[in-house]
C-alpha cells in the first residue's frame, strides 16, 4: 500500500496539530519563565553568587590572602586606615588590614546558607502546621491559626534581639530565629488553600477509597500549594537575608571574626568617611543578591499565574 | 457586630498577656544578672545581693509574676532598674519621637508606592511599569541601615563638604518646639524608612487597581465618555484601596511599637532606641512594658483593621 500525494500532504498538514500537546501548568509556568529577561538575569546573579560561595576557598588561595589574614603593613596605611583598590587588594582592604574580597565570597557563604536554610525550615513548619490546621479543621484549627496569629503580631524584630542577647550570638540561633518568625506567613497561607480544597470532589474520592488523613494531606492537597508556597519561599530568601545583615549590623548576628556582609557593613560604620569601598563592595554584594531573589520571586509569580497581582512582603524595619 | 467587636478585643488582650508571659519567662529561664550589671564589676556580693533585694529579684519567680500582673492590672508598669525612672513616664517621654517617625514616613511611602503603582497599572509591562518596579524593589532589597547609611553619606557628609547644611545627620527636635527643626531632623529617617517599605505598598496598589481595572463598571465608566484620570482615580482607586488601607493598618501598628534600626541609626530618642539600650542592658520592665506597647499597638490596628472593613464591606459583618 502507497501514500498517495493527497495523503502525505494531509499526514505532514496534521504534524503541526499533533505537535500541539498537552502542557502542564508547571510546563507553561516554565515557558514563560525562560522568556522573562528579568528572571534570567536574577537567576544568572544567583547562580554567580552561589558560585562565589562555592569557590571562596579557591578565591582566598588565588589571591592568596586567608578571610581573616591580617595585613596590619600592606593592607592599612601609615594612618591605620584601610588601603584601597590596588593590584595587590582588588576591593581594597578593611579597617584591619583584611582582604575585602575574599571576606566577600566568604560572607556570600553566610548570606546564602542563611537565607536557604532559614527558608527551608520556615517553609516545612509553614506547610506542616497549615495543612494540619486547614485538613483537621475545629479546635485544632481554632489553635493553630491563633498561634499564627501570635507569631505574626510579636514586634518580632525586637524579640529576635531579646532572644539573641539572652542565648547569645550564633550561626545557629540567627536561622532559628529568622525561621521562628518567618513560618507564620506560609502557614496562614497554607491553611487557607488547604480550607477550599479540602471540598474538592477528588479528595472526597481520595477518602472513599480509604486513604488515610496523611496520604490526602501530602498525595492529594499538597501539590496543588506547591506554585504559592513556592513564590513566598522565594520571596523569603532575600527578606531572611536582609534580617540576618540586621542582625550583624546590631552585633546580634554571626559571630566575628567570620565574614559576613552585614558584619562588614558594620565595621565600615567608622570608615565611610574615608575609605568608600569599605562599605560599597559588601552593600553591592547584599544588594545584588536579595533584589535578584525579590525580581525572581516576582517573576516566578507572574509566570505561574499571569493573571494574580504581586502580594506584599515585609522586611525589617 | 458587638459580639464580633468584643471577641476579637479578648483575643487581643490574650495575645498581649502570652507576650508578656513568653518575655518573662525568657528573661528568668536565660543566665541574666541585671544586679551585678547595675552594681559594677567591682561591687562586693553583699552589694549585689542589696541590690538584688532592693529590685525584688530575690523572691521566687511566681511570686515576681504575680505582683507584675498585679501591678500591670493598675496600670503600673513598673520601675526601670537602669534609668531609675518609672517605665510609665519613660514609655510617654518616647512615643511622640517615634509616632512623628512612623506617620511621617507613612505619608511619603503612600505616595511614592501609590504613585508608582497606578503608574504601573496603568500600563502594565511598559517601561514605566518596569522602572518604577526595579526601583522600589530595590529599596524593599536593602536592609534599612544600608538605606540610612546611604543617606547620610550622600545628603549629609557629602553635602556638607560642600558647604549645605541641610540635613542633620541625627537628633530630633519636638514638634511642638519647632516645627522647621522638626521636619528638618526627621526627613532623612522619613525616607529611609519610606524606601523600604514603599515597594509593598506599589505592589498591593498595582495588583488591586489591576483587577478592578478589568471590573465592568470601569468599562461602562469609560463608555459613558469620562476622562481616563477620572475613571482610574475616582472610580477604580478607590476601591483598589481597600487591601492597601488594611496593610497600612497593620505597618503602622508594627511600627509604633518602636522603629529600632532606624531610631538607631539616626540617633532619635524614641521607644526602638529606648529598646535597643534596655536589651542590651538587661532592664527588664522596661523591656517587658516596650513589648506590651508594641503588641498593644499591633492589636489595636488588627481591631481597627477589621472594625474598618465590617464598616465597609457589610459581606464581612458576621450576623
Amino acid at each position: 500500500m502507497t501514500l498517495t500525494a493527497a495523503e502525505q500532504a494531509g499526514a505532514t498538514a496534521a504534524r503541526p496539530i499533533g505537535a500541539v500537546e498537552g502542557r502542564s501548568p508547571w510546563q507553561l509556568a516554565w515557558a514563560r519563565l525562560r522568556r522573562d529577561p528579568a528572571a534570567i538575569a536574577s537567576a544568572v546573579t544567583i547562580l554567580l553568587i552561589a558560585a562565589a560561595a562555592i569557590a571562596a576557598p579557591a578565591v582566598a588561595h588565588a589571591v592568596g590572602h586567608g578571610p581573616n589574614d591580617q595585613y596590619p603593613s600592606i593592607g592599612l596605611t601609615i594612618a591605620g586606615l584601610p588601603v584601597g583598590p590596588s593590584r595587590r587588594f582588588l576591593l581594597g582592604t578593611d579597617n584591619l588590614g583584611r582582604d575585602l574580597l575574599v571576606r566577600i565570597a566568604y560572607g556570600a557563604r553566610i548570606s546564602l546558607l542563611v537565607g536557604v536554610v532559614a527558608t527551608l525550615l520556615a517553609t516545612v513548619a509553614g506547610v506542616v502546621v497549615g495543612l494540619v490546621a486547614g485538613y483537621f479543621g475545629g479546635v485544632v484549627d481554632v489553635v493553630l491559626a491563633r498561634f499564627m496569629d501570635m507569631v505574626l503580631s510579636f514586634p518580632y524584630l525586637l524579640l529576635a534581639i531579646a532572644l539573641v542577647s539572652v542565648f547569645g550570638p550564633s550561626l545557629t540561633i540567627t536561622i532559628l530565629v529568622i525561621a521562628f518568625f518567618s513560618w507564620a506567613a506560609i502557614g496562614r497561607v497554607v491553611r487557607g488553600q488547604t480550607l477550599s480544597i479540602r471540598e474538592q470532589e477528588y479528595v472526597e474520592a481520595s477518602w472513599s477509597v480509604g486513604s488515610g488523613a496523611l496520604r490526602v494531606m501530602f498525595v492529594e492537597i499538597l501539590p496543588n500549594l506547591l506554585a504559592p508556597v513556592l513564590v513566598l519561599a522565594t520571596l523569603l530568601v532575600p527578606t531572611a537575608i536582609v534580617f540576618e545583615a540586621t542582625l550583624s549590623f546590631l552585633g546580634l548576628g554571626v559571630v566575628p571574626p567570620t565574614p559576613t556582609w552585614g558584619g562588614m557593613l558594620s565595621d565600615s560604620l567608622n570608615f565611610y568617611q574615608v575609605a568608600w569601598w569599605f562599605p560599597l563592595f559588601p552593600g553591592l554584594a547584599l544588594l545584588a543578591t536579595t533584589l535578584a531573589f525579590n525580581l525572581l520571586g516576582d517573576s516566578v509569580r507572574d509566570a505561574l499565574d499571569p493573571t494574580a497581582g504581586r502580594a506584599a512582603a515585609t522586611g525589617d524595619r | 457586630m458587638l459580639r464580633f467587636f468584643a471577641r476579637r478585643l479578648l483575643l487581643g488582650l490574650l495575645v498581649l498577656w502570652i507576650t508578656s508571659g513568653a518575655v518573662f519567662v525568657l528573661f528568668f529561664v536565660a543566665p541574666h544578672d541585671p544586679a551585678r550589671l547595675l552594681a559594677g564589676k567591682l561591687a562586693t556580693p553583699q552589694t549585689v545581693a542589696l541590690v538584688n533585694h532592693r529590685l525584688g529579684l530575690d523572691r521566687p519567680l511566681p511570686d515576681q509574676y504575680a505582683s507584675f500582673m498585679g501591678r500591670l492590672l493598675h496600670g503600673d508598669l513598673g520601675y526601670s532598674y537602669y534609668n531609675s525612672a518609672p517605665v510609665r513616664s519613660l514609655l510617654a517621654s518616647r512615643l511622640p519621637v517615634t509616632a512623628s517617625l512612623a506617620l511621617g514616613a507613612a505619608v511619603v511611602w503612600l505616595v511614592v508606592g501609590v504613585g508608582v503603582g497606578v503608574a504601573a497599572a496603568r500600563r502594565p509591562r511598559s517601561l514605566v511599569d518596569r522602572g518604577g518596579t526595579l526601583l522600589v524593589l530595590t529599596g524593599l532589597s536593602m536592609p534599612t541601615f544600608l538605606v540610612g547609611l546611604l543617606l547620610i553619606y550622600f545628603l549629609f557628609f557629602r553635602l556638607h563638604l560642600a558647604g549645605f547644611g541641610l540635613f542633620p545627620a541625627s537628633g530630633y527636635v519636638p514638634l511642638t518646639q519647632d516645627p522647621g527643626g522638626w521636619a528638618q531632623h526627621l526627613l532623612l529617617p522619613w525616607v529611609t524608612l519610606a524606601t523600604v517599605t514603599a515597594a509593598t505598598y506599589s505592589r498591593l496598589t498595582r495588583s488591586s487597581l489591576l483587577e478592578v481595572l478589568g471590573e465592568d463598571y470601569i468599562r461602562t465608566a469609560r463608555a459613558k465618555g469620562l476622562p481616563e484620570g477620572r475613571v482610574v482615580y475616582r472610580h477604580g482607586l478607590r476601591s483598589a484601596l481597600t487591601p492597601v488601607v488594611t496593610q497600612l493598618g497593620v505597618d503602622l501598628g508594627t511600627l509604633l511599637g518602636g522603629v529600632i534600626v532606624t531610631e538607631q541609626v539616626f540617633g532619635l530618642p524614641g521607644l526602638g532606641q529606648l529598646a535597643w539600650q534596655s536589651v542590651t542592658t538587661q532592664d527588664l520592665p522596661v523591656i517587658m512594658g516596650i513589648v506590651l506597647v508594641a503588641s498593644a499597638f499591633i492589636v489595636l490596628a488588627n481591631l481597627l483593621v477589621d472594625l474598618g472593613y465590617a464598616l465597609l464591606d457589610p459581606r464581612v459583618r458576621p450576623s
